[in-house]
């Protein structure tokens, strides 16, 4: 009984997160079918903006929401109808790869779990505070202590340079002899 | 308002994700696929950040931007990336990776 007093509410909300994310996963790479794939992914990205919910972080879960969840998985079903039939399904993967590629994850898993349990983080608990709209703001164009603004142009100039890649490299090619036709 | 959740648990779970991304990146055949595993690994460093930001440094919020930024990294590898799918598919009639080997004679 006494076990049953300590859970809280964000217990029960990590379990139910936690479940999805880890049941999810592992249909997303094992799915043989490639639009089900998709779909545990989307499952995997918006149980993670409910992680960063509990952790208070609300614009970076919106961020995720509307970004990840919004607009990469569409892009990627998008290409998904361009590219193969609803209803293929991928052939079986030989059994020896399946065997080589499991054990190179397991392992990584367990190595990496050792060196977390082991290291014994400072601080076990924290502390839930609000994170002022403005503070996030002024801090990605301040030049200053805590400001971002170098980082943000640099991504401002890739997202760029990625929009123009994008453009050039998914237009159609032009033959040589009815260059004039096209614009 | 304390959170009560231990920041391993956090941790193990961002771990297992990003394994299960490695996972998928090594047995899938599908070009879109294996970008669908590349977008869990970043997911998962995406949680790392967050986690270390509020349990360690709580007044700090450099792991909150750095997330920021890498999920506009992932935004634009995923639409150079599909452009590059789209225009193999264009060539090729399939995105396999076994079937697009023209460069290597």
């Amino acid at each position: 009984m006494e076990f049953f007093k300590q859970i809280t509410g964000n217990h029960v909300m990590f379990v139910i997160f936690a479940a999805i994310i880890i049941v999810c996963s592992i249909l997303t790479v094992t799915s043989r079918r490639i639009l089900r794939a998709a779909t545990f992914l989307l499952f995997v990205l918006v149980s993670t903006a409910g992680l960063y919910f509990m952790l208070n972080f609300k614009f970076l879960a919106a961020v995720q929401l509307t970004l990840y969840a919004g607009g990469i998985v569409v892009l990627i079903i998008f290409s998904i109808l361009l590219t193969s039939h609803i209803s293929e399904k991928f052939e079986l993967i030989s059994f020896k790869k399946i065997i080589f590629s499991a054990i190179a994850a397991v392992a990584g898993f367990i190595l990496c779990s050792i060196t977390l349990l082991d290291y014994g983080f400072n601080a076990n608990n924290a502390i839930i505070q609000d994170i002022d709209m403005q503070v996030i703001g002024n801090s990605l164009l301040n030049y200053g202590d805590n400001g971002f603004v170098l980082p943000f142009e640099v991504i401002s100039i890739l997202l760029l340079a990625a929009m123009i890649a994008a453009i050039v490299i998914a237009k159609k090619r032009v033959k040589n002899n009815d260059k004039e036709k096209i614009v | 308002m304390e959170i009560g959740i231990p920041i391993e648990a956090f941790l193990i779970l961002a771990t297992f994700m990003f394994f299960a991304g490695v996972y998928g990146f090594l047995t899938r055949r599908n070009l879109i696929t294996m970008l669908m595993s590349i977008e869990l690994i970043l997911n998962a460093v995406n949680i790392n950040f967050v986690v270390f930001n509020k349990y360690l440094y709580p007044n700090q919020l450099q792991g909150h931007f750095f997330a920021i930024f890498v999920i506009a990294v992932a935004a634009s590898e995923a639409a150079v990336a599909i452009a590059i799918i789209i225009n193999i598919y264009r060539k090729f009639a399939n995105i396999n990776v076994e079937n697009i080997d023209k460069m290597k004679y």
